[in-house]
């Protein structure tokens, strides 16, 4: 018998599946698995793609599909919708966009729910990523939710993350969130066949010129993801990040960076595994003593930590 | 009774009101209207204080029209008796459309199957399973003079249920027409053309929305100059209210539709008060029978008011809201069936004190299958039991001058206005549909109303109140099967050998090539190719690749 | 800590554009805590079984009412068995009429919920059928 990973690398879609389903569920033994795998990461590049709702990423990414596609790349897509913050429950419908590229087995699409994952990247993606990466994937494509933290947090699994902005949506940006403008290796205004779209363009040259000096300076462009308008330019454009990426000091900077990330993520999450399981026996019973001032928070969790 | 008599009676009932109440309560703290319209439990003379009758009500046949568009209404003439009918092949609908005619029904009303709503042939690899399921299959010009085989098109008026091909089955009736003798100016009946809910709520959408537009500006143009009976667009409500909306959304999106398609046609250069003749309407006939009967006063009044202050339209005929109405197709149950006629019956009721000016009455068994003859025939004598028997259609706008029905009238005006307003902030209604605004409010409601089923807040007889254990059905349902599919595709591949496939051909090219001017009419090249019988899904084809496909815009 | 969801696809076989009852219990789903994969109008069989396994779906709900329903079930079930993963439930519901439904589930379908069914119905059955399904 054959582990569900050696059968994913080996082009077993259903296994492919499957082991991403594990990681966004911490299925018992997917360590196990990822550590199979891992060997087989590091080919794939990895496109980040966010922005706000509403600004065309799904069209977007559709077309960047159908580019990579035609040069003979096969594609992986990760596409994060949010999960309801009461219920968990999510309604994943970025895929319908893309659904046209379903009849080609060079590409795989992934809908994900971002499960409240702190506002950061989900589970289901940080590793979607790698599993990706290990059945070969040449492009893997990340499509945020484009809000929150997911924003910022895409360049830590991106090796290349493009920022989507269109007109009209009220994106200020001079007053857009911190950070944003931080991100991008690639600004795209999207639906620039509509008015104000050479506004935006000039807003995002703005900012940019505060970053004229770095190895590497993002530019902005303009597409119509609606009929590809654009498009071809795109792909020059990331690959030419991609390139400088790969050969660069910053590339090599920023890959420690992400590693570093991903071991923290790892550790983090095992031990607030930890933590839950410290006191999950005696916790009614602490935080009843706290809360009738028997009991300081500082004393019980140094205590449980002491017995960790 | 004076001012003062009537201030102390008033003051007399409520103190009976708050005895009675101490009492028994109410059935239910809070009622409403189906469509959520908070309902007082007593309408008097102050709820109408600021109505003015000269200005909000008038008199039939005139301006607003809230009391409807001609003078005399039912005592002149009925509504047409319009039933939507077609299945299988031509061959079939011809026959179902002959035994309407023959018992009494005054107008056609053809559905199509979805390949042909969409554009495709039967043999077509999407069409797959489909072919003549919920509506007559036709492919090409051939079907469709076999569709009206000894149905002559000077005497009937016909109604297609056509959208985004409106143009290619426009064209195949008009060729029909000439092979009649009957010339294309005195054709009647309507298309119903309206792409803009297909992108909302209905689903048969082809091209994306601008090239739509023209499509749809072309066919106004060219029915303006040659085909002047016909009634170019029927902008409806109906599949809105079907999927989920209230009866003010109905009115709001309908309306704004309707804007939305005078906008296009002003800036073609058409002028309102002529292409203004020719916008028909169509409506939902929902359960909640007082609602509805204000819904389309309201619906008459609003759009007369937006054709004379928003587009300049002096013209009456182009102020007139005429409308289509059917029976509503959600609110039939799957469970004792039976109980559907009297839901239609009331419904129709509704749809007649609202003055409609035709009507389709759906039959019982359509939330199983496709009617039967026996079952369409009971619906048709519904209609003609309201026409006929009830009375209510010797008096012209009876409801008029009810205190409750006036005040739903204002009440849903100006919820429908409200509405508008905010889609014109949006850009207008292509712009709000690629928001997902309509969408997104109609599946609320949709939404909203199941939950309310589900906590039976809201009673559906027969299915979550008053249940009967039924035993296994042995009713007759009228069943297409796939037989059909094959002897329609035979049908099309002889066509395709027998047909002169270089005229064929190069008039597929001229429509390729002038597709990409927008300032070309399309209508005269698609009559041109209709006529050597090339298929609607290559004509259509041929437009795909040009214009390219809708994708829906999902915000759920 | 493991943290399983039911997951189901959600689609519209063919040409037909009623998606009303699609979207309701697409929302009624996601109020239950499951995640629902909407693929949206006109999918091929093809198309909704690849969906299901690049999703891993634990179940494909579909919806029709123009009557074609005999073909896109039979097409459905028959695909996701040629790529061997019949484990996926496929329930459905639509305008369909009662004595369609045994031959619908001879074919394989888990169950079929006609007009008028609950959404509470169908939570109900997922909740029951994903876990006990091999």
């Amino acid at each position: 018998m054959s582990t569900l990973a050696e059968r994913a690398t080996g082009g077993d879609v259903r296994a492919m599946a499957r082991l991403i389903s594990m990681a966004e569920d911490r299925a018992d033994g997917v360590d196990a698995l990822m550590r199979e795998l891992y060997p087989h990461t590091g080919r794939a590049w990895t496109i980040g793609v966010t922005g706000s709702p509403g600004a065309g990423k799904s069209t977007l990414t559709d077309k960047l599909i159908e580019h990579f596609r035609s040069e003979g790349s096969t594609v992986g897509v990760l596409a994060v919708d949010p999960s309801s913050p009461y219920t968990g429950g999510a309604i994943l419908a970025d895929r319908l966009r893309m659904q046209r590229h379903t009849d080609d087995a060079g590409v795989f699409m992934r809908s994900l729910g971002a499960r409240g994952s702190l506002g950061g990247l989900s589970r289901g993606t940080r590793e979607g990523v790698l599993i990706l990466d290990a059945c070969g994937y040449d492009v893997v494509i990340i499509e945020t939710v484009g809000v929150g933290q997911s924003e910022i947090d895409v360049m830590r699994v991106a090796d290349t993350v493009c920022v989507v902005l269109v007109p009209g949506l009220g994106d200020d940006i001079q007053a857009m969130k911190a950070g944003i403008m931080e991100i991008g290796d690639l600004f795209v205004v999207n639906k620039a066949d509509r008015s104000g779209a050479d506004r935006v363009v000039n807003e995002v040259r703005g900012v940019l010129e505060f970053l004229k000096g770095r190895e590497w300076v993002p530019t902005v462009l303009q597409t119509v993801a609606e009929n590809g308008e654009g498009v071809p330019e795109l792909v020059r454009l990331l690959r030419l990040h991609r390139e400088h990426s790969l050969k660069s000091e910053a590339g090599r900077e920023r890959e420690l960076a992400r590693l570093r990330s991903k071991i923290e993520d790892i550790m983090l999450e095992r031990l607030s595994d930890r933590v839950e399981k410290l006191w999950t026996v005696r916790r009614e019973e602490l935080l009843e003593a706290v809360r009738e001032r028997k009991l300081d928070p500082y004393a019980v969790a140094e205590e449980l930590l002491s017995k960790a | 009774m004076g001012d003062t008599e009537y201030k102390a009676a008033k003051a007399t009932y409520e103190k009976s009101v708050s005895k009675t109440l101490q009492k028994n309560a109410e059935r239910r703290a809070k009622f409403t209207t189906g469509g959520g319209i908070p309902l007082e439990r007593l309408y008097d003379p102050d709820s109408g204080a600021e109505r003015d009758y000269a200005r909000d009500i008038g008199f039939p046949g005139e301006y607003p029209f809230t009391r409807g568009v001609q003078p005399t209404m039912f005592r002149g003439r009925f509504w047409t008796m319009r039933q939507y009918a077609g299945f299988a092949t031509a061959e079939e609908s011809n026959e179902r459309y002959r035994y309407l005619l023959e018992r009494g029904t005054t107008g056609l009303s053809v559905a199509f199957d979805l390949p042909t709503q969409i554009g495709y042939d039967t043999d077509h690899h999407m069409a797959a399973g489909e072919c003549g399921k919920v509506g007559v299959a036709i492919d090409s010009l051939a079907d469709m003079e076999v569709l009206f085989d000894r149905i002559p098109l000077d005497k009937v008026s016909t109604s297609m249920t056509i959208n985004a091909p409106a143009a290619v089955l426009l064209a195949m009736y008009i060729c029909v027409g000439e092979k009649q003798g009957v010339s294309a100016g005195n054709l009647s009946g309507t298309i119903q053309n309206d792409i803009l809910k297909e992108y909302m709520a209905r689903g048969t959408y082809i091209f994306p929305p601008q090239p739509s537009m023209r499509l749809i500006t072309d066919i106004f143009d060219f029915c303006g100059r040659e085909v002047p009976k016909w009634n170019t667009i029927s902008i409806s409500g109906y599949h809105i209210r079907e999927a989920g909306s209230t009866a003010v959304q109905e009115v709001a999106f309908t309306l704004a539709d309707g804007i939305a398609y005078a906008e296009a046609a002003r800036k073609k250069g058409l002028k309102p008060d002529e292409f203004g003749e020719r916008l028909s309407f169509f409506f939902n006939a929902h359960n909640d029978f007082l609602e509805e009967v204000a819904k389309y006063r309201a619906a008459r009044r609003l759009w007369a008011r937006i054709m004379k202050e928003r587009f300049g339209a002096t013209n009456p005929k182009a102020q007139m809201l005429r409308f289509h109405t059917q029976t509503a197709g959600c609110t039939l149950t799957a469970q004792q069936p039976e109980n559907n006629i009297i839901r239609v019956t009331l419904q129709a009721l509704a749809a007649v004190m609202g003055g409609t000016q035709s009507l389709h009455t759906n039959s019982m068994d359509e939330a199983l299958a496709l009617p039967t003859e026996r079952s369409v025939e009971i619906a048709l004598r519904t209609q003609q039991i309201v026409a006929y028997e009830s009375g209510v259609t010797n008096t012209v706008d009876p409801f008029a001058g009810s205190y409750v029905v006036e005040k739903l009238t204002d009440e849903i005006e100006a919820g429908a206005m409200e509405y508008i307003e905010k889609i014109d902030g949006m850009g207008g209604m292509l712009a709000a549909i690629e928001k997902g605004f309509p969408q997104k409010q109609i599946q609320d409601a949709a939404y909203e109303y199941q939950k309310s089923v589900e906590s039976g807040d809201t009673t559906v007889v027969g299915v979550n109140r008053f249940q009967t254990k039924e035993a296994a059905s042995n009713r007759k349902l009228l069943r297409v099967d796939a037989s059909v599919e094959q002897r329609q595709i035979e049908k099309l591949k002889k066509l395709r050998e027998g047909r002169d496939n270089v005229a064929v051909k190069e008039r597929l090219e001229s429509i390729r090539k002038e597709a990409r001017d927008e300032n070309t009419n399309l209508m005269p090249l698609i009559l041109d190719a209709v006529r050597v019988y090339a298929t609607e899904g290559e004509i259509c084809g041929v437009l795909r690749e040009e214009f390219g496909e809708y994708v829906e815009n999902i915000v759920l | 800590m493991s943290d399983k969801k039911i997951r189901v696809v959600i689609a519209k076989p063919g040409l037909d554009g009623h998606d009303r009852g699609a979207k309701v219990i697409a929302r009624a789903l996601r109020d239950a805590g499951m995640e629902i994969i909407y693929t949206g109008l006109r999918q091929t069989p093809e198309q909704i079984v690849t969906t299901a396994i690049q999703e891993d779906a634990d179940a494909v709900g579909i919806s029709v009412l123009s009557g074609a329903h005999q073909f896109y079930f039979k097409r459905v079930i028959d695909l996701l068995k040629e790529k061997n993963a019949s484990d996926i439930l496929v329930f459905g519901g639509g305008v369909i009429p009662e004595d369609d439904i045994p031959g619908l589930l001879d074919m394989g379908a888990g169950a079929i919920f006609g007009p008028g069914t609950p959404t509470s119905t169908a939570i109900e059955w997922l909740e029951k059928a994903v876990p006990a399904r091999t």
